[in-house]
């Protein structure tokens, strides 16, 4: 094969990576991006949405800082591509309060002081917001259990505990 | 991440097409180890082949009197699904002792079983691993091997399988069904994920441009005699120093059947059927479950900080088998082990 030949050959087989549109509901408004695959969801919210409530703890699935609620389920964000959400709904904590009423969970870690630095509280509550909606927690130690997913650095979990069940008793 | 081409498959033969018309694609499903791995630079396709969409998420009675599992069933769906609590809680338990439940709703089937080691050195794209670059050496050998495996090993690898899910699925002998060119096969449990060998770069023998369709559980879920006890640095969200997946079937007792199956020791879930069948006939009381402890850690060799692991790999199986006898599967909410 003659050099240009495979000049050619390289040029048609070779593109480079295209953005891709997208089209999301965000905290029930539709929003289209268009966005590069290699963007995580956590990444799309934050720095393309102006949605920065969702943390960037660990970016590895090992913090549950990124949690978010998916068509109702609670997932980490940073290990979710958001072309791979086409048509998902989804539902960050800015999302969560309605009409200016902050959600139960939202109130419950208020009145429980279930925080310190805060930086893990969004997705502690959206985590929460997810663990509710499974129903499959009763007791403290199944609460415990299916929020392992969630670190708190400040060690505020005796207090997170009892923010939830707050809200449990009160959905 | 490295930058990369995205398309989805619009069928499983859509998805082989494009799998195979590009040797540098990867297929994606859940992401949650595979995404991990290219935050690392372990992992870099080219191009991203997303097969999440594909409709293989239903969980079926077969006529054999099993379940068939879509590969794409989420790990949380599966858990509590009603004819899995109901006919194989032992795959529910181990299942709710990994991960957190924000994984277990993203990561499927399929996946669970195609994860990758969780050896420091495999993640640490700066020293020598032969799994992540063949030939390059085990950095793991002679480093900070305490979680890596005590058998089954090789001079060129020791890293463990990372799943429980896996483990419970060795127990019950599992067959996986698998789509490729050449058309499709079924895969026994056993024969699906490999030792490391020379060959550390290869986890299982799914052949390159194969997907993994479905995962069948035979009839028997052993749901009366049954227990997964994970052995962890945490109590929860952490990978384990050692598992056990035991099942029994008892007449009074008298063992009828067992199964065996360890995680957290080796290359793959590990089975050892001369333990099972030494059970067989036996009472069911502790001196039985020693013996069969001993006949699955024949040849277990520790690597240093791993050493504790052949002790407690010991005391585990014993353990577990006795709260499988008992009818007291280990709880995976309340820790307490009894």
């Amino acid at each position: 094969m003659a050099q240009s030949d495979t000049a050619e050959a390289i040029r048609t087989t070779v593109t480079a990576p295209q953005k891709i549109p997208v089209t999301l509901t965000v905290n029930g408004a539709r929003v289209e991006l268009a966005i590069a695959p290699w963007t995580t969801l956590l990444d799309a919210l934050r720095d393309r949405l102006d949605l920065t409530g969702t943390k960037k703890g660990c970016d590895h699935g090992q913090c549950g800082a990124c949690t978010v609620l998916v068509d109702g389920r609670r997932i980490n964000s940073c290990l979710t591509l958001a072309v791979m959400k086409e048509g998902a709904e989804v539902t960050t904590v800015e999302g969560l309060a309605t009409d200016g009423t902050l959600h139960p969970l939202q109130q419950a870690f208020i009145d429980h002081d279930a925080f310190q630095c805060g930086y893990c509280t969004s997705g502690q509550i959206c985590s929460a917001a997810g663990l509710i909606a499974e129903g499959k927690a009763k007791t403290a130690d199944e609460i415990r259990e299916l929020m392992s997913g969630n670190i708190c650095r400040c060690g505020a979990y005796p207090n997170i505990v009892a923010a939830i069940q707050q809200a449990m008793e009160r959905s | 991440m490295n930058p990369f081409h995205y398309t989805r498959a619009s069928d499983v033969s859509d998805a082989i097409r494009q799998i195979a018309a590009d040797p540098a694609a990867k297929f994606i499903a859940g992401g949650t180890n595979l995404i991990d791995l290219m935050k690392y630079d372990v992992e870099h396709p080219a191009r991203l082949v997303d097969i999440s969409h594909l409709p293989l998420r239903s969980v079926e009675e077969t006529s054999g009197g099993g379940l068939r599992i879509g590969a794409l069933v989420p790990n949380s769906d599966l858990a509590y699904h009603p004819l899995i609590e109901q006919r194989y809680p032992l795959i529910a338990s181990a299942i709710l002792s990994g991960a957190s439940q924000q994984l277990r709703n993203m990561a499927s089937t399929g996946g669970n079983l195609v994860q990758r080691t969780r050896c420091f050195y495999f993640y640490d794209a700066v020293t020598p691993c032969n799994k992540r670059q063949p030939g390059s050496g085990c950095s793991a050998i002679s480093g900070i091997n305490r979680i890596n495996a005590i058998l089954g090993t090789s001079e060129a690898c020791i890293a463990t399988h990372p799943s429980d899910l896996c483990v419970a699925l060795a127990a019950l002998e599992a067959i996986v069904h698998v789509v490729g060119p050449a058309g499709a096969r079924a895969i026994a449990f056993s024969d699906f994920h490999r030792l490391p060998g020379d060959t550390p770069q290869r986890d299982t023998n799914l052949e390159p441009n194969e997907i993994i369709t479905a995962i069948e559980l035979p009839p028997k879920g052993f749901r009366a005699n049954y227990s997964y006890l994970k052995i962890r640095d945490r109590l929860s969200y952490a990978f384990a120093l050692v598992s056990v997946a035991a099942a029994l079937e008892l007449d009074g007792d008298t063992i009828k059947e067992a199964r065996l199956a360890l995680g957290g020791v080796a290359h793959k879930p590990w089975r050892v059927t001369a333990a099972e069948a030494a059970l067989r006939g036996q009472r069911a009381d502790a001196g039985a479950f020693a013996q069969a402890a001993d006949l699955v850690l024949r040849g277990a060799k520790g690597y240093g900080h791993n050493n504790f692991k052949i002790g407690l790999a010991r005391r585990a199986i014993v353990r577990t088998l006795s709260q499988a006898a008992r009818g007291t599967p280990q709880s995976q909410s309340v820790k307490k082990i009894r």
